[in-house]
């Protein structure tokens, strides 16, 4: 159909029924795309990356937070001093904050959300941030000291997470649905299954952000995505879920596309207990059977290869990409050597997302190459977290750890993939409880190592941030050092 | 007729009932945990303990049913797991999306769909009929969800006079919210319509063959009146039959168009309650659904008894 006749077509069947369109003015509103709706507003109340990403710095905040570069910085804390033994933190705190509702904020509030969230009853997903918690403590209003039972080198990157964020005792129960904090936008309504909408806090204690209403909208579908931000109905798709749009989009000078990183380190585990995978030699056969290089060219070519669990760019990281480099001789010498035999049938479970599913397809064919038979299960995402992370009934995954500094589940007495290795829990429980910059960044780089040299699991690649948005915006994130969509500092240019 | 209402009314509940038992019973069976789901990867025995006393799962599931059922009865059905909010208040939301946009699909695809067959049948094997059907049989191949993307990109992107998805809420008024629903409509309305212009002109030839139209036309009748007058009226009862059916699959069954155009519809709330095993949701949605269906095919049945004074349900039972 050519542009005439789809004109003639659009104006005789839809046109006389609609209204003249409204006269631009000067915009101070955004609408974000995001593929998940979240389950609940309440981030202390459920593990969905999604809740974070409307709420966290919009309408939470926490003592510290998670700057846009990954560092941690002051939020409802103004400054803070730790006791040179590391056990105790006194927070000097923002006075005339106060929570959308009108509840002050003060150290009370402290003490509630960090004794809510390790009560015995507590569904905090990540209980685990406040556990190390001894006593929190009010000398004044104004000043919080929290006494920790040892050392916790993470603590204030913990306290800066959307799991830490205050929680007024006035509106903890109805926060999951009302949600209620101290942040620079307010709740104002939420059209289940398809928009959550704020509004500048006019009572704000710190500056006002420059947009006066945000719209979230969900969008999973990844052509509809595309089409609503070809169409203007979103100015901004942060984590655009569409790569195959992506060279369209460039094309469009209305539209940046912003490529970062975040913290997903998508990796092919392995189940560490079961043979023949206990041995280390099948381990490393398996790294040198992939060519990480073509995997990404296939997915896309946006993520970066890893060679441990960290991701390059964060603090410590240590390049260990090169350990186990593509070599499908080497990797056939060293099955033979473990006695693993050509055919070998090895079940490979696939979740939903596309890095799992075709990345699934590249790796069963490279493994083909070594003689390994891989068995594609794809599995929906209730019954990876069944069949593989509770029971963990697989021999291999893919599967990508979204969690910042997440090397603590290496050292777990029980984790889905089995990793159980009295070195590195050493190291680890070291790393933890040593408060000393240098020694803590050399510490990271060993465990780094010892991972690698492990190959606890097959370390793939960084996953990719796609951000995808109107070319007036700024103040949006490039990269996602933590689940946000932070739009205290965007605003249009002219 | 008392009695018809009775025994349709009894066997609705035993139909409700035994849907309701099946698919308790198939949630028990598939794999997956609500609770899990919610706290993810990061979860730690003793949170899933809690979460899991919270919700009421740690409870026998004849305990779950039972509650479950009892609720339903006093009209309270339950607290969503994943959203935690009244299920009644999640379902009232998406219906006030998903009836619209079926009895607006519907309104389309038979005001397109029932002149058109009519003309084909009066016009048999001439080349309006030709034409007609050829562009139905494109209609009934053509998927509502390529329909809805072409729309889309016509419509919203090269000329964008229309959302390309979303839903604003009727609260934004009535035109706004109107305007969101269109392109789904015309999505869903034109293959639906493909095939219901093809029943409605196998129905009026049926009918045109009948000795009653011979009588009309030999009494003086023109062909034209002849046709509105007697062969359509009674050609409607198949046409009326798929209407119904089309109109239950217009609750529920649209997930892929809710999807393309981002419509938070029944048919997604179905789709995300399945993934996320928010169980409650899933019930109570397959137990409504199973009673509208129930009901539309009571009016469809009701229907009969208009377009057909002859049908008796003591006679046709």
């Amino acid at each position: 159909m050519t542009r005439l006749q789809a004109t003639l077509l659009a104006t005789t069947l839809l046109a006389p029924l609609l209204p003249a369109a409204p006269a631009l003015a000067a915009k101070d509103s955004i609408t974000l795309g995001m593929p998940l709706e979240p389950p609940v507003l309440d981030p202390t109340a459920g593990a969905a990356a999604a809740i974070k990403e409307v709420t966290y710095a919009n309408i939470y905040q926490g003592l510290t937070r998670i700057a846009p570069d990954g560092n941690v910085a002051p939020q409802l804390a103004k400054s803070w001093t730790i006791t040179p033994d590391g056990l105790t933190y006194t927070f000097a705190l923002q006075t005339g904050a106060k929570f959308h509702d009108g509840a002050p904020f003060d150290c009370s509030v402290v003490k509630f959300t960090y004794e809510r969230a390790v009560a015995a009853d507590s569904t905090n997903s990540q209980k685990g941030f406040f556990e190390p918690i001894a006593s929190t403590a009010c000398p004044n209003p104004a000043t919080a000291v929290v006494t920790l039972k040892r050392p916790t080198g993470l603590f204030l990157n913990n306290m800066g997470s959307g799991d830490a964020v205050m929680i007024s005792p006035a509106s903890a129960a109805t926060n999951k649905t009302n949600p209620v904090g101290t942040g620079p936008f307010v709740f104002k309504r939420w059209i289940k299954g398809d928009r959550v909408e704020l509004e500048r806090n006019p009572n704000y204690w710190g500056p006002a952000p420059k947009i006066a209403a945000a719209t979230f909208r969900f969008i999973s579908d990844p052509s509809a995505a595309t089409a609503a931000i070809m169409a203007g109905d979103l100015d901004a798709f942060p984590l655009f879920p569409a790569p195959e749009s992506l060279d369209t989009i460039r094309k469009d000078k209305r539209f940046a596309v912003v490529i970062g990183t975040t913290q997903g380190k998508t990796v092919m585990s392995i189940n560490n207990e079961r043979a023949p995978f206990s041995d280390v030699r099948v381990r490393r056969a398996l790294a040198h059977a992939i060519d990480r290089a073509a995997l990404i060219d296939a997915l896309g070519g946006l993520g970066k290869p890893i060679g441990s669990h960290y991701i390059p760019g964060n603090p410590g990281y240590v390049d260990l990409v090169g350990a186990y480099p593509y070599d499908p001789a080497k990797a056939q010498k060293l099955l033979a050597e473990a006695g693993v035999k050509p055919g070998t049938e090895m079940t490979l479970k696939l979740p939903p997302p596309g890095y799992a599913r075709r990345g699934g397809e590249v790796i069963a064919a490279m493994l083909e190459q070594v003689g390994i038979k891989a068995k594609l299960v794809p599995v929906e995402w209730a019954q990876w977290l069944d069949q593989v992370f509770k029971q963990s009934d697989f021999d291999l995954t893919i599967i990508s750890h979204v969690e910042p500094n997440d090397l603590d589940i290496y050292a777990r007495d029980k984790y889905y993939f089995n990793y159980k290795s009295p070195a590195y829990r050493a190291l680890y429980q070291k790393y933890v409880e040593t408060t000393n910059p240098a020694d803590r960044t050399d510490l990271l780089g060993q465990l780094q190592r010892k991972l690698s040299e492990d190959e606890a699991n097959v370390f793939l690649f960084g996953l990719a941030k796609t951000g995808v948005w109107n070319a007036k915006l700024t103040g949006l994130w490039e990269n996602q050092p933590i689940f946000a969509n932070d739009l205290s500092a965007v605003a249009w240019t002219d | 007729m008392t009695a018809f209402l009775i025994r349709r009314l009894a066997g609705l509940l035993l139909t409700l009932l035994a849907a309701s038992l099946v698919v308790f019973l198939v949630l028990q069976v598939i794999p997956g945990d609500p609770a899990s789901l919610m706290l993810d990867t990061s979860a730690r025995a003793d949170t899933l303990a809690a979460l899991r006393h919270q919700m009421g799962l740690d409870r026998p599931a004849w305990i779950r049913y039972l509650t479950w059922i009892g609720g339903l009865l006093t009209g309270d059905f339950g607290i969503s797991y994943t959203y935690a909010t009244p299920v009644s208040e999640l379902i009232a939301q998406r219906v006030m999306v998903s009836l619209p946009l079926a009895v607006l699909s519907i309104c389309l695809s038979t005001t397109i769909a029932i002149p058109i067959g009519v003309l084909a049948a009066a016009r048999r094997g001439r080349g309006t009929d030709v034409a007609i059907m050829g562009a139905a049989q494109f209609g009934v191949a053509l998927p509502n969800f390529w329909l809805g993307i072409l729309l889309i990109l016509l419509f919203a992107v090269a000329y964008p006079i229309l959302p390309a998805g979303g839903f604003v809420g009727w609260e934004k008024g009535f035109w706004p919210a109107l305007r969101c629903l269109i392109l789904p409509a015309f999505s869903l309305a034109l293959p639906q319509a493909a095939i219901l212009s093809r029943v409605t002109r196998s129905a009026v030839l049926e009918t045109l063959g009948q000795d009653y139209v011979r009588t009309a036309l030999a009494k003086g009748l023109t062909g034209v009146a002849a046709l509105w007058r007697h062969a359509v009226p009674n050609a409607l009862i198949p046409v009326v039959t798929i209407i119904g059916l089309q109109f239950s699959f217009l609750l529920a069954g649209t997930v892929i168009i809710e999807n393309v155009f981002a419509l938070p519809g029944l048919g997604r709330l179905v789709f995300q309650a399945i993934s996320q095993r928010d169980l409650i949701v899933v019930q109570d949605l397959v137990v409504l659904l199973a009673g509208s269906v129930i009901v539309v095919n009571f009016l469809v049945d009701l229907a009969y008894l208009g377009l057909d004074p002859r049908i008796t349900h003591e006679g046709a039972k």
